[in-house]
């Protein structure tokens, strides 16, 4: 699996960060999305696929 | 699982002739107090797009369905700007004060995401759980309270509007004592039953009152988060004196209105269902109550009178045409309601997983406070039932009054006993 994040259109509604804790975090400045791990373990695939399918602003891309 | 124990019937207070071959009128009347209309579910499983009529005789599209909700919510193509011509009002009321204020839940990209973006390290989530202790010291000094005080009480005021109101006003640098006059004028400005001169002149009291805090906050500037404001936007020329009064009218409206109608429509909806309320009570893992959090969320919705957009180009969806200057509503209650998107979805499941509802909305509107409501609802909902076991209604069910005509449901008061 493979993440990719577009951090022009986030809206740092957190929902991520909520869903994938391991995967996403926030940026201390400005609550904006933060990748941890663009390539996260197959224990983390269902967390992250539900962290893209929450995102608000459509800024998360799961691939694979 | 219980959906409904009480079919009385409600009257409704918006009532205008209709002829009802032009276009249903919206909104439509509860008969239960926990379930939309009745009618929203027929609609929903015939029409996801469709015309309805509104209170001021024009017909906007109203959109059912869930993923049709989300995919509108998402639309560029489409704005939440209250001053372009067809923007549904849900009121006379509300239309008038839209005109007097501007906040960026009103405004479309860029700006909106510019001045989004001041505040969003104020609600991230990892701030919004380092709270967490300080607003379980704050519910626990509150039920201490009750418990020490006169029984049966009214769960609103004793502690469904104390806990935000407590918690935001520490935030923003609020003087709590001040809580008379704002919960005062915040019910007024968002009544339907609000006439024009009520809500906007409720409008400008509060925005009175939050432009003498810009005006304390600057003379002398503290740790909180209109000084912020004060200091780091205001200041340098990145907003005018009159954006950071209008956000933070925004934020303490909304930063206390929502949560307390969920803690006090919360309680009433888990009293009603007593295995479910054992279930939360007993429950040693924190991840029941933050389940519990989103389901009733989810069955709830209690903005009830959708989301408002308008078409700002014209465009093919779901078979219909939308032009532009066409009024949208999204009932997102209904759409919380979906079968499409959750099973048995007129059920109270505290177990489902139900964080993809949209009580907070979708697009880049989604409420700015979601993790703060999270943190608080969590709280309330794990320790209020474990502390008071033998809570429990002190009036019949037939004797609560719901805020029906209200821009944000739930219930007038909550007298409780144990
Ligand atoms: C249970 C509690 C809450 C519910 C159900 C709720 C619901 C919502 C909804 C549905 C929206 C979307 C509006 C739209 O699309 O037009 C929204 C936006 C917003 N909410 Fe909340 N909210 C809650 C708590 C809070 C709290 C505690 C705050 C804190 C200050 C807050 C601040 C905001 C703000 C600032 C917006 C505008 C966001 C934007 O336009 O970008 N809300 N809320
Ligand atoms: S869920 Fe989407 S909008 Fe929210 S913080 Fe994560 S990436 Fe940003």
């Amino acid at each position: 699996m493979r993440v990719t994040i577009d951090q022009d259109k986030c809206v740092g509604a957190g929902q991520c960060v909520f869903a994938a804790p391991d995967v996403f975090d926030q940026r201390d400045d400005d609550g904006v999305v933060v990748l941890l791990d663009e390539e996260p373990p197959a224990e983390q695939w269902e967390a992250t696929r539900e962290a893209a399918h929450v995102c608000p602003a459509l800024a998360i891309l799961v691939e694979g | 699982m219980l959906s409904c124990h009480t079919t009385w019937y409600i009257v409704p207070l918006i009532e205008e002739a209709v002829s009802v071959e032009v276009a249903r009128e919206y909104p439509m009347v509860r008969t239960c107090p926990f379930d939309p209309p009745p009618e929203m579910a027929e609609i929903q499983a015939g029409e996801r797009v469709l015309r309805v009529r509104h209170w001021d005789g024009t017909q906007p599209w109203l959109v059912t369905g869930y993923d049709q909700v989300r995919a509108i919510l998402t639309d560029p193509r489409v704005s939440a700007d209250t001053d372009l011509l067809g923007y549904p009002h849900p009121s006379a009321g509300s239309a008038a004060r839209r005109r007097v204020t501007k906040n960026f839940i009103n405004m479309d990209n860029p700006e909106h995401d510019r001045q989004r973006r001041m505040l969003t390290r104020d609600f991230m989530v990892k701030r919004m759980q380092a709270m967490r202790p300080t607003i379980q010291a704050l519910v626990d000094g509150l039920i201490d309270e009750m418990l020490a005080g006169p029984n049966p009480v009214d769960l609103v005021e004793a502690l469904a509007l104390p806990v935000p109101s407590l918690v935001i006003c520490d935030m923003m640098g609020v003087s709590y004592t001040e809580r008379d006059l704002f919960h005062e004028l915040s019910r007024t400005m968002i009544s339907r039953l609000s006439t024009p001169e009520q809500a906007v002149g409720a409008l400008n009291g509060m925005l009175e009152f939050m432009s003498r805090l810009v005006d304390e906050k600057t003379a002398h500037p503290g740790d909180d988060l209109i000084s912020r404001l004060v200091t780091t936007q205001l200041q340098p020329g990145h907003l005018t004196r009159d954006d950071v009064v209008q956000m933070c009218q925004l934020l303490l409206v909304a930063g206390h209105e929502t949560t307390a109608n969920m803690i006090a429509l919360g309680t009433l909806t888990l009293l009603e269902r007593p295995e479910a309320l054992a279930e939360l009570r007993d429950a040693t893992d924190p991840a029941v109550a933050e389940g519990a959090v989103e389901e009733l969320l989810r069955y709830l919705t209690i903005l009830h009178v959708g989301r408002r957009r308008v078409a700002t180009e014209d465009f093919e969806f779901e078979g219909v045409r939308i032009r532009a200057g066409d009024g949208i509503i999204v009932d997102h209650a209904v759409a919380n309601r979906d079968p499409v998107a959750f099973e048995h979805p007129d059920e109270l499941d505290i177990h489902r997983k139900a964080r993809h509802h949209l009580a907070f909305g979708y697009g880049i509107h989604q409420c700015l406070g979601q993790p703060l409501a999270r943190v608080e609802l969590a709280v309330v909902y794990s320790t209020l039932y474990r502390r008071i076991p033998t809570l429990r209604l002190a009036v019949p069910l037939e004797e609560i009054a719901f805020k029906h005509d209200n821009v944000v449901y739930g219930v007038e008061s909550l007298p409780v006993t144990w």
